[in-house]
């Protein structure tokens, strides 16, 4: 180890905490003096005209450092191009809104003097090269932006898309992502509580692995990350640093993958064309072990106010973290990579730099703390290491060892990146090629087709997925997976509760005291009454997106999405707060992806400003294209909300035989981009039919509060596959039968399906009523009472009703009869791809 | 009583159990790398990854400095709880018989299981009676129990199989469907289930109160 370098560092050097021995300082490479060229700019990522204007900022070529930070800082992954005009377009303000976007993570006022920060991003390219991992970091780096602002990680949500199942590739990226979430969630001791998972060609070879995250803290203690305090410390602590993820950001994130990276073939050309030996090594490995101990190091620190600002390393690793710090404080930085704990002999220093070893966090010290912040840090075993100061030059300067290898203005770095306008054009011919049909056009017996509906891959049950996630560690998981529309979470943990509860156990608990047998789904059917009568105040969250109604229609699909995700959340009871949003699509510079951009982003805007629901925060993952095109564009949407009293959360079961069910709001089902055309093989309308989206709101608010009241024994969306299908999942939820009738003049009017490109014969009317989609739906029971106060609110049918041992659905002529058996049979499809 | 709940890093369920002992008595936790027990009249070793499963689960935290004096403690008869990572721990210490292997399916999974009580009189289970059906989640990837025939021939005689999974709900392979056993003494208890996740309706059920219950009756008859 060389001699510390005298100055500001002069304090603790990183040899008082037990360095481990294969730490060593980055060699200067011989070619410190000779420049890079256009084409090693180009390799990296970087358009001519963007190294030009590099070269004006710095007053001349940039070195090797220099070079490798502009092409990470202003990659598409980081400097969001091709997008940031178009979030801007976004609503961002709100009454409940905290912290908005710009920060590690948005927030929103909770009550209880609490802020639950949320956020949505994606690992998609890594993933696609090595699942487990990819998925691993996804789950990692975004649990990293949630305690990053000083909130302690509540809950973890998965959006996944991959090829049709028929596919062996999708099925080795599905195992692989849902083992790695589960790796990483389950270790760490954060629960997942939902999620997602649509099989769609485009997707075969672009899969997208989203991950959500969720945190609480005390309002005053959300932290920003803006460095400030010309002299203060730089902080780097968490794992040693190595060369996985190297240009991560830029050579995947921000590059289509090739057609030989999927196969392993030569590289045949260019930039995108490496193969994927080349690529794995920039897949980041997780170690959750490490960030659980890197976690309560945090927010130890921040409990005890020893850190000016604090960032996470994600993508571009130290470069960006340190970079966005100083721009946010308007100060500059110096940094020695000489100081930095490396885990690999000889890195250069821009490798140190943009390195993207996972579980490390960057902070801002006053000298005087930071003796308190390195003796916390080895309480909870993490290496922390002074590695720069704070200065007010307002660049951004790379030493190494004490010589100056890099030297950059903060604000060129971080701001100066060329936005791009996107030239939008709508496509003349489809972009999407027709699904292949799995369903025989001469099946078309109802029974036969809501079998087919409840066993196909987009329907079927997820249970074999979220079976391999811990849901109810942290004990706030009052609504698990397939028991509510949404995942439903109590504000404050058990210990509030356990204090009433404690006073009640004093009484003594008679032996013959037995808990409720739950019947197949887990959880006890009804909720006993729990002896404290004070409300307990819980939240919601919902993750949802269907990729081939933005397809259909990016203006009204998305619009689609972000109404799911707000009925999912009516039907337990809460009113939405806030959203997140990770925005997957194609490659902007073609017009037609370019205009799926627009459009999306545009339903977007109107649907949050509508429901009162503002962008709090998300990410934005372009270049998710390969040899056989696009992936179907893909808004991912995460909406948090909250209900007064988590004993009265709503559930999808049917409880009580007797009740009424009834189909309440303004459902005008469509077969148009439904999962039967898909199952039909039908190739994608050219629009979707119009939302009437007043009526849909009201219909949320009045399902909202009627569950709030406890008057609804159940309450479930109608989504993909229909009425059918819901209805289905209210009987195999709750292990109860059901009687339906729909009647014969109740569809008046049914939807005409919008002229699609191929030749489509029209549905009869009772397919359209049994399997139909569209917004604003949803299957209700309760009492005949409760129905009839409901009515008043919104548009109420009452369609039948709760018991007996099968689910029988009458709609004018046609009839479907299925026993639970032969529903649960079907509707467990999805086992056979997890052996 | 008092219940002293260990922590070690990379424990996760130790805040669930301090929470879910604190229903029935006081509970405190305590730190791995100190000693002192702090009056514990009873000890959890909670659920997790300690030591983030390196080399064994359990392998590395039987040897942190609180477990010495847990050894001690149950030397003495004190009354000793290790619920999954804990009853790794516990079986790594040798203070409890037989090991818990990968689950056949080589997966992780979560799934609410019903489970039957086989010995109802030892301190974990007097709140509970002969046969009946405790629903109580269970989360792990390495819980399939394991012990040579013979061992298994004298547990059951000596009455050490305390839990059995209920028919179909032995998920992960556990010989002779073993979900929670106890030392000869009967003072130390280790199970696969965490009943610290059943101690509230409003999470799913709470039969899992039942086995903190049992310890909270076992150390206070002990003392009248």
């Amino acid at each position: 180890m060389s001699e510390p370098h005298p100055g500001p560092l002069a304090g603790r050097t990183p040899e008082t905490i037990d360095t481990p021995p294969e730490t060593t300082t980055p060699t200067l490479s011989p070619s410190i003096e000779s420049l890079p060229s256009l084409e090693d700019a180009l390799a990296l990522g970087l358009t001519r005209a963007e190294y030009e204007l590099v070269c004006e900022k710095q007053g001349g070529p940039p070195n090797h450092v220099e070079l490798a930070m502009y092409s990470l800082l202003w990659s598409e992954h980081c400097a969001y191009k091709h997008s940031k005009k178009l979030l801007r377009t976004l609503p961002t303000e709100g009454p409940h809104v905290v912290m908005g976007p710009g920060e590690n993570a948005g927030a929103v006022d909770v009550g209880d003097g609490l802020a639950c920060a949320f956020k949505v991003e994606s690992h998609n390219h890594p993933s696609a090269v090595e699942p487990f991992q990819g998925a691993a970091t996804g789950v990692g780096g975004i649990l990293r932006d949630i305690f990053a602002i000083g909130a302690r990680p509540i809950a973890v949500l998965d959006s996944l898309r991959f090829g049709e199942v028929a596919s062996a590739r999708a099925r080795y990226l599905l195992d692989g992502a849902v083992a790695g979430i589960g790796h990483y969630g389950n270790s760490i001791g954060v629960p997942t509580v939902g999620g997602e998972v649509y099989f769609e060609g485009p997707y075969e070879h672009n899969c997208l692995v989203n991950a959500m995250a969720l945190g609480l803290a005390p309002r005053e203690r959300l932290v920003r990350s803006a460095a400030a305090g010309p002299g203060n410390v730089i902080v780097l602590f968490g794992a040693s640093t190595g060369r996985d993820g190297i240009g991560g950001a830029s050579v995947l994130a921000s590059t289509e993958l090739g057609e030989s990276d999927i196969l392993g073939s030569a590289p045949p050309h260019g930039v995108e064309g490496h193969a994927v030996k080349d690529k794995r090594p920039t897949v980041q490995v997780g170690d959750p072990f490490e960030e659980k101990k890197l976690l309560e190091c945090s927010l130890e620190l921040l409990e005890q106010g020893l850190l000016v600002s604090l960032q996470d390393l994600g993508a571009a690793g130290l470069t960006s973290s340190a970079a966005e710090m100083a721009s946010k404080g308007e100060v500059g930085i110096d940094v020695d990579v000489a100081r930095v704990p490396l885990r690999e002999p000889d890195m250069e220093p821009f490798e140190v730099m943009v390195s993207e070893s996972q579980e490390r966090m960057l902070c801002v010290v006053e000298p005087a703390n930071l003796d308190a912040v390195q003796g916390l840090c080895e309480k909870w075993e993490v290496r922390s290491a002074a590695i720069g100061t704070v200065t007010d030059t307002g660049r951004m300067r790379v030493l190494c060892d004490g010589q100056v290898v890099g030297d950059m203005p903060v604000r060129a770095l971080v701001d100066d990146c060329p936005l791009y306008d996107l030239c939008p054009q709508k496509p003349s011919e489809a972009i999407y090629p027709a699904p292949a049909a799995t369903l025989p056009p001469e099946t078309h017996a109802p029974s036969e087709v809501l079998l087919a509906l409840l066993a196909s891959p987009n329907i079927a049950s997820r249970r074999p997925l979220f079976e391999q996630y811990d849901a109810i560690v942290q004990s706030r998981t009052v609504r698990r997976p397939e028991q509510a529309d949404a995942a439903v979470l109590l504000l404050q943990r058990n210990a509030a509760r356990a204090r009433a509860h404690a006073r009640d156990a004093m009484r003594g608990l008679t032996p013959a005291d037995t808990g409720g047998h739950t019947p197949d789904a887990a959880g006890p059917t009804a909720d006993a009454p729990s002896t404290s009568t004070e409300a307990v105040p819980a939240l919601a969250v919902s993750i949802d997106c269907n990729g081939r109604r933005v397809a259909a229609d990016p203006y009204r699909g998305t619009i689609a999405a972000v109404l799911e995700c707000a009925s999912n959340l009516a039907c337990v009871g809460a009113e939405p707060l806030g959203t997140t949003n990770n925005l997957n699509f194609g490659n902007p510079e073609k017009p037609h992806i370019a205009w799926q951009l627009t459009e999306a982003v545009r339903g977007l805007g109107d649907a949050c400003r509508a429901l009162e629901a503002p962008i709090v925060g998300g990410n934005v993952s372009l270049y998710n294209e390969g040899a056989t095109g696009p992936i179907y564009p893909t808004p991912v949407i995460g909406m948090v909300g909250r209900l007064p009293d988590a004993r009265r959360a709503g559930r999808v079961g049917f409880a009580r035989a007797g009740d009424a069910i009834a189909l309440v709001g303004p459902f005008a089902p469509s077969l148009a981009a439904s999962e039967l055309a898909k199952l039909r093989g039908e190739p994608l309308p050219d629009g979707l039919p119009e939302v009437d989206f007043e009526a849909v709101r009201a219909a949320q608010a009045a399902v909202r509060d009627a569950v709030r009241a406890g008057a609804l024994s159940s309450a479930h969306d109608i989504a993909e596959g229909g009425l059918a299908v819901a209805l289905a999942e209210c009987c195999l939820a709750g292990g109860l039968g059901a009687a339906v009738d729909l009647g014969e003049d109740l569809w008046e009017t049914t939807r005409p399906v919008p002229p699609s490109r191929g030749s489509v014969s029209p549905a009869p009317p009772a397919v359209t009523a049994l399997f139909g989609e569209g917004s604003g739906g949803f299957v209700v029971s309760a009492g005949h009472a409760a129905l009839r106060t409901l009515g008043e609110h919104v548009r109420v049918r009452s369609i039948g009703t709760v018991g007996g041992p099968a689910l029988s659905i009458a709609v004018g002529a046609s009839h479907a009869e299925l026993t639970l058996e032969e529903l649960k049979r079907a509707h467990g499809a999805l086992a056979e791809l997890f052996p | 009583m008092k219940f002293g709940v260990l922590q070690f890093p990379g424990s996760c369920d130790e805040i669930d159990a301090l929470d879910a002992a604190g229903r029935v008595g006081d509970a405190e936790i305590l730190w791995h790398g100190d000693r002192a027990l702090k009056g514990a009249d009873a000890i959890v070793v909670p659920g997790g990854f300690s030591y983030g499963d390196y080399l064994r689960a359990g392998a590395i935290a039987r040897f942190s400095p609180v477990m010495e004096s847990v050894i001690s403690f149950a030397a003495d008869g004190g009354p000793v709880l290790g619920i999954c990572n804990g009853f790794q721990v516990l079986c790594e210490a040798r203070l409890l018989p037989g090991a818990l292997l990968g689950n056949v399916n080589r997966r992780f999974i979560f799934r609410q299981v019903d489970i039957e009580v086989v010995n109802a009189d030892t301190s974990f289970t007097l709140a509970c009676t002969r046969g009946e059906r405790l629903s109580i989640p269970a989360k792990h990837s390495w819980g399939r129990y394991h012990a040579d025939e013979q061992t298994l021939g004298e547990m059951e005689d000596a009455g050490q199989v305390v839990l059995r999974y209920a028919a179909e709900h032995n998920f992960n392979g556990s010989a002779r469907d073993i979900a929670g056993v106890r030392n000869r003494a009967g003072n130390v208890f280790g199970l696969m289930p965490h009943p610290e996740h059943a101690v509230d309706e409003l999470t799913g059920s709470t039969d899992g109160l039942k086995i903190f219950e049992s310890v909270r009756l076992a150390v206070e008859g002990a003392h009248v």
